[in-house]
């Protein structure tokens, strides 16, 4: 089984408690219709298992086969720049059938971000090697594909619907 | 039927890689070779795995290394499909006499006719360095090829680093 290769730091994008017992890792592509699906259900494990749960969230856009992939990675990235990681991951899966610059502007706006400085970092590729730096890391902990788990380190091979039962059985091994 | 393992020599081919051109394993001695047989163009897991293949080709490339795919399909079916998908490294078509290269790396399943799931990472001088046959419905994902090449790389270093040492002792 897979194990994650890549430790937790100060690059991340994490929400809930460092302390957590449970660390949920989901590599993701703003693009594919299974994580916007995913998403759904994570906001859902999040609610359930509150301040037990640290969730995790890194790029693994798969760019030939969808074109936006990167450039809502990059965008999520200008956000998190500016503190709004998670509002803008939220609204990209949420508005996931629309990705594209004009969606991103629009978005920006929404968030009080300046639109002009976004669009110079998607042209300049500013946060491109921080989301090709998220993918690297993928790979090498053996991410074939999206969304891929991590639960505690280790890979969740399961189906999404499958994350609270494998949560619930993973804090009950740890206590 | 049991994969090749590491230290065998590759078996040589020549196939189709577009319906006009032939490409031969021999051609690429000198550096590695990542050889991915998978069961057939358009099967969801295939794509999964070569959409991921294709997208980490700048990893490949870094050490030098040339990633080729091979199924029994026809060679129109692998241009349309590689259009399709925007695939950047060829797919060679092991159509006729079929599946005669992935029965000779003992990745062919003759029950249904299709290559399996097998990756095989080729030395420099034709050898099999690393080889790797994954569950049928399984995508073996790269983390494998990777830390092959990386061991590959780092042999290669070795012995550098060993044949300046050896020719330092003899001046």
């Amino acid at each position: 089984m897979s194990k994650l290769r890549t430790a937790i730091g100060p690059h991340d994008h994490v929400q809930g408690p460092a302390d957590a017992p449970l660390t949920l890792v989901e590599y993701g592509d703003f693009e594919c219709p299974h994580c916007g699906r995913a998403h759904h259900f994570i906001k859902q494990l999040q609610r359930q298992f509150g301040k037990q749960l640290r969730f995790v969230y890194r790029h693994f856009p798969l760019t030939q086969m969808h074109p936006y992939a990167a450039s809502a990675a990059e965008t999520s990235e200008f956000a998190g720049a500016h503190g709004k990681f998670w509002q803008m991951h939220d609204l990209l899966y949420e508005n996931q059938e629309q990705l594209g610059i004009d969606l991103y502007m629009e978005l920006a706006e929404e968030l009080g971000l300046s639109q002009p400085t976004l669009r110079s970092a998607l042209g300049s590729g500013e946060f491109a090697a921080k989301v090709r730096h998220d993918f690297s890391g993928g790979v090498r902990s053996g991410v074939n594909g999206t969304p891929s788990f991590f639960i505690n380190g280790e890979r969740f091979d399961g189906a999404v619907e499958d994350l609270a039962d494998a949560l619930q059985q993973e804090l009950q091994r740890a206590a | 039927m049991s994969t090749l393992t590491p230290g065998t020599a590759a078996p040589d081919f020549t196939l189709h890689v577009t319906p006009d051109q032939t490409l031969s394993l021999s051609e690429l001695r000198g550096r590695p070779v990542i050889l991915v047989f998978y069961p057939a163009d358009w099967s969801p897991v295939c794509g999964a795995e070569i959409a991921l293949f294709n997208e980490i080709l700048p990893e490949f490339q870094n050490h030098q290394a040339t990633i080729l795919g091979v199924s029994v399909d026809g060679a129109w079916c692998h241009a349309a499909y590689a259009r399709h998908n925007n695939i950047h490294f060829p797919l060679l078509a092991d159509f006729e006499p079929k599946g005669e290269v992935a029965k000779k790396y003992g990745a062919y399943r003759q029950k249904e006719g299709i290559a399996e799931r097998a990756l095989f990472v080729i030395d420099e001088e034709g050898k099999i360095f690393w080889s790797y046959c994954s569950p049928i419905g399984v995508n073996p994902g790269a983390e494998g090829i990777l830390d092959a090449l990386d061991r590959l790389s780092a042999q290669k270093k070795g012995q550098g680093d060993e044949q300046v040492a050896n020719s330092d002792r003899a001046a």
